[in-house]
């Protein structure tokens, strides 16, 4: 039998049969299977577990749940150490690791604690007054030693090992906590056959219940938490989801939440990931997250000892642990005395119950003598203390006597923040409410309705009443018929009486109010005196709130002082909005598998696999994997390569895939009508079976995109766009028809994904085509001239499209077939291109093609350019109206000084342009006003045996045959090129129509 | 956030390209004057509550939809398609 | 009251008893020369340089919430001059000249800390696109290197380089950009022109904008009529709100931004890195908070809060670049209210109302614009000239077409 030195001899939900192995800071200790490791560390008697941010305090264990601000740790190792981990809510698993964090060299003994005695300078905002002389000081001295203290645990600096998923669910209603208004809520909906989902964020369903020792119906409540569990877990309709965390609401119904699937294991089993990201739509929600108590601000309330009354009792019911021998209660209401009550039944020493309220109310005062306790009636605790953890605490009576009493206990409660986060999310303000003394639901999200606790209704039967009325109601909503009012349970009868205690004054020491972020009461004395007195400004000026509980134990108390210090009601005083996430999620978890190789889809042409198996060199293009070049045996550099494929096209033939160009399909009447609006240049008399070079502005006038337009049929186009814009080009037109002239007689489709396609280029292209187009078809010159489509048959009847296009000037065609083929057409073309030495081309090879004939493309079409800029302001006709057309004629668009296309090359052939370089007249200096504007394209001419470029230059081509800089300082390139022609090659077209 | 597209029935937003303000006329044909195409391209009211404004179902029908949204708080009033009924091919 | 090491002292030596409200809180005036609306970072620098630079002291701060409640509240710190085009890189760099002096000028640290702003480039062409923007950086005299993948790696070797989707190619990198706590900012700012006599005025609305024979004569506010020959609307994010009141319409859509944080951290990452390959950027605080965020939400909005899917785009931006950051915790997350402007710059300008004059725009880089804007203003509103650096933020430039369009994205607010 393991010995735990301060467990108790029975009881809880942990199961004593099953040790836990564990290390803490290097030593050894055990736990129960269902331990936290706080519970765990406690029961071996560990009460130091961190140090605090600024003071390097030492820190304790406050809580028992998330809203730990004190007990971070450094959970697990290496690659999978995850900084600031609420030991309070890390499910104790065999051969768990945790580390203390922020202190040196250890935590029993911090150096960094001399902190505190510069505490007096260390106040809130003190870093806005000081470190400003010298200035050159702050980034290479102060700033580095600010950084150095700050921050509080070490993340890993590796990947992380583990996976992640994201998954979608979709219900009817969902319930948020698993306490009694959430089980009855379940319940009821479950009943009705409506589809539930149950999230609750510990590992254990029950909420508050397990902590509590409390009778239902004159049984243990445990029984009738078991009979409900079973009971939804027998419901078909109902899915239960412990370890499962609603971080946040989002518009319409969609909550975040988080899924710690693995967490409690010592690495997630094969296939499964360690968290879970969830979007759950819900057409209705209850929320029965419960509160959460508030500590009260005290000298030394930080002291490892000083617990929330209902952690204590948590740790003593649920997992049979005392968090102390000698135990002193400190309250301002009647709900934590069962804490007493709790704590001596399992055998500790109750030594005094101060209740904060001056009235001596006899049944207390009764209760208190049967506990051997002291009862002080309006007494309040001014100071705690001991070294490293509490040792005694100096208590003012009513009588304002002090006295000291010894204990290494203090529980401590000063009432409930009910959990209303999620009703925040959406900007509803919650309200005061007096009664409740606390903030509570405001406006409410649509669809979402607030139970129990987490509304302000703090006793049992509330609860349940809660959950069973508003689930019903929302089930009857959505059309189910509710199930009968659940019967009420008998439920004895509970005293919430309270009386807020902010701070106790006149205790020597610090008083904390946010003991993460080492916010005092004095912080917020210094906040008011300064004028930072709105609720944000307190929070901005003194981090009160910031830290990684978000302020769920501090905010209320820094809210009450401001009040004290402004005359102000805490009402009027307001309190901040609270942002999602409820608590912190993983950034894994909310990325799912997107990283690495699958941070995007990755889209593959269809004649991808034959371009893997002739040894492509394949490269990210958008979304796209696109063959870059084909590296020969014995090429050992890419422009090697890119060179042998460029001159073979041009002196033979060359094979390039470019499918991934979007197409367009677009029927009806009024096909022509309809390209005439979106095109600038003329449609109308383009002849059946001919293609067109067309060209989209934006509405603004800026070039958009290009691309050729086939007609197939009098009523019948097929469109091409550029790859990147193949979606948004799409989007545009649909607009354009939808929205603009919805009385155009057409339909189009997207066709991009249907066909394979390739472009098959060079004086020996169609020698290759002619052995695969199916014989009628004639692909002479005379019978298929430069620019002309049809729709053929190729190798034995499979349908295909030729089109006599070319990108890179030489003769070319491209051939469509449907997207199956595609890697059997490249096959096929290569097999029958073989006696002419076809060679298949990459995208670099198809940019220097491209450039030597001097089309525009991605680099020229950026968004900034204009039809005219480009050389293209012969395609914009005066003739009609288009889209774009009368923004282009706006003075800066058509200002004759603007940057033109010309090429360029370099004076010293030996020199390599490059694209981003700016351009200079020789004799004029670097800077803005000089320059003229820039290399967009350049390119090795394997051809011209030198670099060339084409770039934007005011002037344009009027300047061809003079001189310029181009000034690439960031690359250290700084040369003369000459201005020339856009068109390298072939500029009177003649090879293409040959 | 969850649109209602009347073809498709509720998806979360994510599906769908935002264009802005659906009642912009495009002052359409040759004798459109520039400062009306300035207005019509540039200016906006953008206001704080009830927008009528134009979503495409781009991972969906692929139709335009006119979406009547509160922009101080995302509530959707109404989803409609842009396309004005009676125009569809065929009608 | 001075801030020194010296008062900190001797105010810790006096139990801080002593500390003076960083600004007044006084009552409106009926009447002021000039009256700025929006108590923000940029409306409060405004008055600061109009106080300082200007000599114009007359003037009030109009605020419809706390000082500094807007989007200098809620931004993610980053200041930077990286900017291509000659419209806006001199104006940003006259701001990275004021950072650099803002403590010495305000008496208040503002904790700028110039530790580079590396922008990752994943391809050739975004490489070229960095290179003319780094080219054009260094012809308006702006710092600017060209990193190529071993230079990212040896400042940030946990990046993914091996295994990623968009491999890291290289970097452009700004040495002189960095991050400065954002609310220090606004108070340094505020306590400067309170200094001078700028009566900061908080909880104050306006409803309206009294204009006579096409002149500004004044503003309706929550706390009655105040009357001044000058106006700057200086609400970005509500600029078309406020403007509408004028009976002006603009060049502007509203649209959420969302912001994250992550828990505090030991140091991790020096200075700003945005991702190439998807909307992301990150920082780390002083206080050792991850700072991140990405791509607007995409939809006119006035909510300042935004959706989940942009939160995941985020996040797996996040791990796409850097997938160490899986373990770490994301602590909150909240939405700005963006001037999404049409060619995706700023507006300093006069307007058809004499007097009335506009500062909006931003779209999500208007914080790093806080020292220029406000002097630039200021500038503006005392000798009735546009500041040189801020000469092309004209209102009439969509109508001209003098665009300020970085990005070449066109006249669609979500796509800048």
């Amino acid at each position: 039998m393991t010995h735990h030195p301060f467990r108790t001899a029975s009881g809880g939900f942990i199961d004593r049969s099953k040790p836990v192995r564990f290390r803490f800071d290097g030593r050894d200790y055990r736990g129960f299977e269902g331990d936290t490791l706080a519970s765990a560390l406690l029961a071996e008697g560990v009460r130091l577990v961190g140090r605090s941010f600024k003071y390097h305090r030492p820190r304790g264990i406050l809580s028992a749940g998330p809203e730990e601000p004190n007990a971070l740790v450094e959970l697990r190792s290496g690659a999978r150490r995850e900084p600031n981990t609420r030991a309070t809510v890390a499910e104790l698993f065999e051969g768990l690791e945790a580390t203390s964090q922020n202190r040196w060299p250890s935590l029993t003994f911090d150096l960094m604690s001399v902190n505190g005695l510069f505490a007096p300078g260390l106040v809130a905002g003190f870093y806005y007054k000081t470190f400003m002389w010298p200035s050159a000081f702050w980034e290479k001295l102060y700033e580095p030693l600010i950084r150095r203290a700050a921050g509080l645990g070490r993340a890993a600096n590796a990947e992380d090992p583990d996976h992640y998923e994201k998954a979608f669910a979709f219900c009817d209603l969902l319930v948020i906590g698993s306490g009694p208004a959430g089980l009855a809520a379940a319940l009821a909906a479950g009943r009705s056959g409506a589809r539930v989902i149950l999230c609750e964020q510990d590992f254990r369903l029950g909420g508050q219940l397990l902590a509590e020792r409390r009778e239902i119906d004159g049984r243990p409540a445990t029984e009738w938490l078991a009979e409900t569990i079973a009971e939804l877990a027998s419901l078909d309709t109902v899915r239960l989801m412990p370890r499962t965390t609603v971080f946040g609401l989002y518009d319409h119904g969609v909550f975040g939440a988080v899924e710690r699937v693995s967490d409690h294991l010592p690495v997630p089993p094969p296939h499964q990931p360690r968290q879970r990201g969830w979007r759950i739509y819900a057409k209705r929600s209850v929320l029965a997250a419960g509160a959460i108590e508030r500590p009260i601000v005290f000298a030394g309330n930080d002291k490892p000892g000083v617990m929330l009354a209902s952690a204590v009792r948590s740790y003593v019911n649920r997992f049979g642990v005392l968090p102390g021998r000698k135990a002193v209660l400190f309250t301002a209401g009647d709900e934590a005395w069962s804490t007493a009550a709790d704590l001596s039944a399992a055998g500790a020493e109750i030594v005094a119950i101060i209740d904060s309220r001056p009235d001596a109310n006899p049944a207390r005062a009764d209760l208190a003598r049967k506990l051997g306790a002291r009862y002080l009636a309006g007494g309040a605790v001014t100071a705690a203390r001991g070294w490293q953890q509490l040792d005694h605490i100096t208590v003012r009576e009513a009588s304002g006597a002090e006295t000291v009493l010894p204990c290494d206990l203090l529980a401590v409660s000063n009432g409930w923040n009910p959990a209303l986060h999620l009703t925040s999310h959406q900007n509803g303000k919650p309200v005061w409410n007096e009664a409740a003394q606390a903030f509570v639901p405001g406006d409410v999200p649509p669809g979402m309705a607030v139970a129990g606790n987490a509304a302000g209704r703090w006793t049992l039967a509330e609860a349940l009443v809660d959950g069973d009325r508003l689930s019903r109601e929302a089930v009857a909503d959505l059309g189910f018929t509710p199930a009968p009012a659940a019967r009420m349970p008998a439920i004895e009868a509970e005293a919430t009486g309270l009386l807020p205690v902010w701070r106790v004054k006149g205790g020597r020491g610090k008083a904390f109010v946010d003991f993460q972020n080492d916010v005092t009461d004095k912080d917020v004395e210094i906040a008011a005196r300064e004028g930072f007195r709105s609720v944000e400004h307190l929070k901005r000026y003194t981090t009160l709130g910031m830290a990684t509980d978000q302020g769920k134990t501090s905010n209320l108390s820094g809210l009450a002082l401001m009040a004290e210090q402004t005359g102000q009601s805490i009402a009027a005083t307001g309190t901040t909005r609270f942002r999602p996430p409820y608590t912190p999620v993983a950034i894994g978890a909310l990325a799912g598998h997107h990283r690495g190789r699958d941070f995007r889809s990755t889209r593959l042409s269809p004649t991808h696999e034959w371009s893997r198996q002739a040894g492509a060199v394949f490269i990210e293009s958008g979304a796209w994997l696109r063959a870059q070049y084909y590296p020969q045996p014995g090429e050992n550099d890419w422009l090697t390569s890119v060179n042998r494929e460029v001159l073979a096209v041009r002196k033979g033939v060359g094979l390039c895939d470019v499918s991934t160009l979007g197409k367009i399909d677009i029927q009806g009447r009024d096909a022509a009508t309809f390209l005439e609006r979106v095109y600038t240049n003329g449609w109308a008399n383009l002849p059946v079976g001919k293609a067109r070079y067309g060209l989209m502005l934006r509405e603004d006038g800026f070039v958009f995109d290009d691309g050729t337009t086939s007609r197939l049929g009098e009523n019948h186009f097929l469109m091409t766009t550029t790859t990147a814009n193949a979606e948004r080009v799409m989007q545009h037109l649909e607009f354009c028809h939808q929205v603009l002239w919805p009385e155009l007689d057409l339909h189009m489709a997207s066709v991009s994904d249907q066909w394979a396609q390739a472009a098959v280029a060079g004086p020996r292209s169609r020698e290759t085509l002619a052995r695969l187009v199916d014989a009628p078809h004639d692909i002479s010159n005379a019978a298929f001239p430069y620019l002309a489509v049809r729709e053929i048959t190729v190798a034995g009847g499979i349908p295909a499209r030729l089109f006599r296009l070319s990108f890179s000037g030489e003769l070319a065609y491209e051939l469509a077939v449907p997207a199956r083929y595609g890697d059997a057409m490249m096959a096929a073309l290569m097999e029958e291109g073989r006696d002419f030495g076809i060679t298949p081309y990459g995208i670099e090879a198809l940019g220097v093609l491209r450039i030597e004939k001097g089309h525009v493309a991605g680099n020229e079409l950026n968004g900034q350019t204009t039809a005219r800029d480009l050389g293209l302001g012969g395609l914009m006709s005066p003739r009609k109206d288009y889209i774009g057309r009368l923004m282009a004629t706006r003075p800066a668009l058509t200002e004759p000084n603007r940057p033109m296309l010309a090429g360029f090359k370099p004076v010293n052939k030996a020199d390599r342009l490059r694209a981003g370089a700016h351009f200079l007249d020789l004799s004029s200096t670097a800077t803005m006003e000089n320059d003229l504007g820039f290399m967009t394209s350049v390119a090795f001419s394997p051809h011209l045996g030198h670099w060339i470029g084409l770039g934007l230059i005011r002037g344009g081509t009027s300047r061809i045959g003079e001189r310029v800089r181009a000034h690439d300082p960031v690359r250290g390139g700084d040369f003369e090129v000459e201005i020339c022609s856009p068109v390298f090659i072939d500029p009177e077209g003649v090879r293409l129509r040959g | 956030m969850l649109i209602s597209c009347p073809h498709c029935g509720a998806r979360d937003s994510q599906e769908f390209a935002y264009l802005g303000a659906a009642d912009l006329q495009r002052p359409d044909g040759l004798e459109a004057s520039l400062a009306a195409m300035t207005d019509y391209v540039y200016l906006r009211e953008n206001p704080a509550g009830r927008l009528r404004e134009l979503w495409y179902h781009r991972g969906g029908c692929g139709r335009w939809l006119v979406v009547t949204r509160d922009t101080r708080n995302h509530r959707i009033e109404a989803v409609e398609p842009a396309r004005p009924k009676g125009t569809e091919a065929g009608a | 009251m001075r801030y020194s090491v010296f008062s900190l002292v001797s105010q810790a030596l006096r139990g801080h008893q002593g500390w003076q409200p960083a600004w007044r809180n006084p009552e409106p005036k009926r009447e002021y020369s000039v009256l700025i609306i929006g108590g923000g970072g940029h409306g409060l620098a405004t008055a600061h340089y109009l106080a300082s630079r200007y000599g114009i002291t007359d003037v009030a701060v109009l605020e419809k919430g706390y000082l500094g409640s807007g989007n200098i509240g809620r931004n993610t710190t980053i200041i930077r001059s990286n900017y291509l085009l000659p419209g806006n890189t001199p104006f940003y760099e006259l701001s990275m000249q004021l950072w650099e002096g803002l403590e010495k000028d305000l008496n208040y640290n503002a904790m700028v800390s110039q530790r580079g702003v590396l922008n990752l480039y994943h391809s050739d062409a975004q490489r070229d696109a960095y290179a003319r923007r780094g080219n054009a950086m260094r012809l308006a005299g702006v710092d600017s290197e060209l990193l190529d993948r071993e230079g990212v790696r040896q400042m940030h070797p946990y990046f993914d380089y091996d295994n990623a989707r968009f491999p890291i190619q290289g970097g452009l990198l700004q040495r002189r950009g960095g991050t400065a706590r954002h609310d220090a900012v606004a108070w340094g700012y505020a306590r400067a022109a309170d200094q001078r006599g700028v009566d900061l005025i908080q909880h104050c609305e306006v409803t309206g904008i009294t204009v006579e024979n096409g002149r500004v004569t004044g503003v309706e506010t929550t706390r009655g009529p105040i009357r001044a020959a000058k106006v700057a609307m200086v609400v970005a994010g509500s600029s078309s709100q406020v403007a509408a009141m004028a009976g002006l319409r603009l060049p502007i859509e509203s649209h959420v931004l969302q912001a994250f944080v992550s828990e505090g951290l030991k140091p991790l990452i020096d200075g700003v890195v945005t991702f190439g390959a998807g909307h992301f950027y990150i920082s780390q605080s002083d206080k050792g908070g991850l700072v991140f965020g990405g791509d607007i939400d995409g939809y006119n909005s006035y909510a300042q809060r935004g959706n989940l899917p942009v939160i995941e785009d985020v996040m797996e931006a996040g791990m796409g670049l850097w997938p160490g950051l899986g373990r770490i915790r994301m602590l909150r997350h909240w939405g700005g209210v963006m001037d999404m402007s049409m060619d995706g710059s700023p507006i300093i300008d006069t307007t058809p109302v004499e007097g009335l004059y506009l500062n909006a725009g931003w779209c999500y880089g208007g914080f790093k614009a806080t020292p220029a804007s406000g002097l630039c203003l200021a500038h503006l509103i005392a000798t009735g000239a546009p500041h040189p650096v801020a000469a092309a933020y004209r209102l009439d430039r969509f109508a001209t077409g003098h665009l300020i369009d970085e990005k070449g994205a066109g006249a669609q607010p979500n796509l800048h």
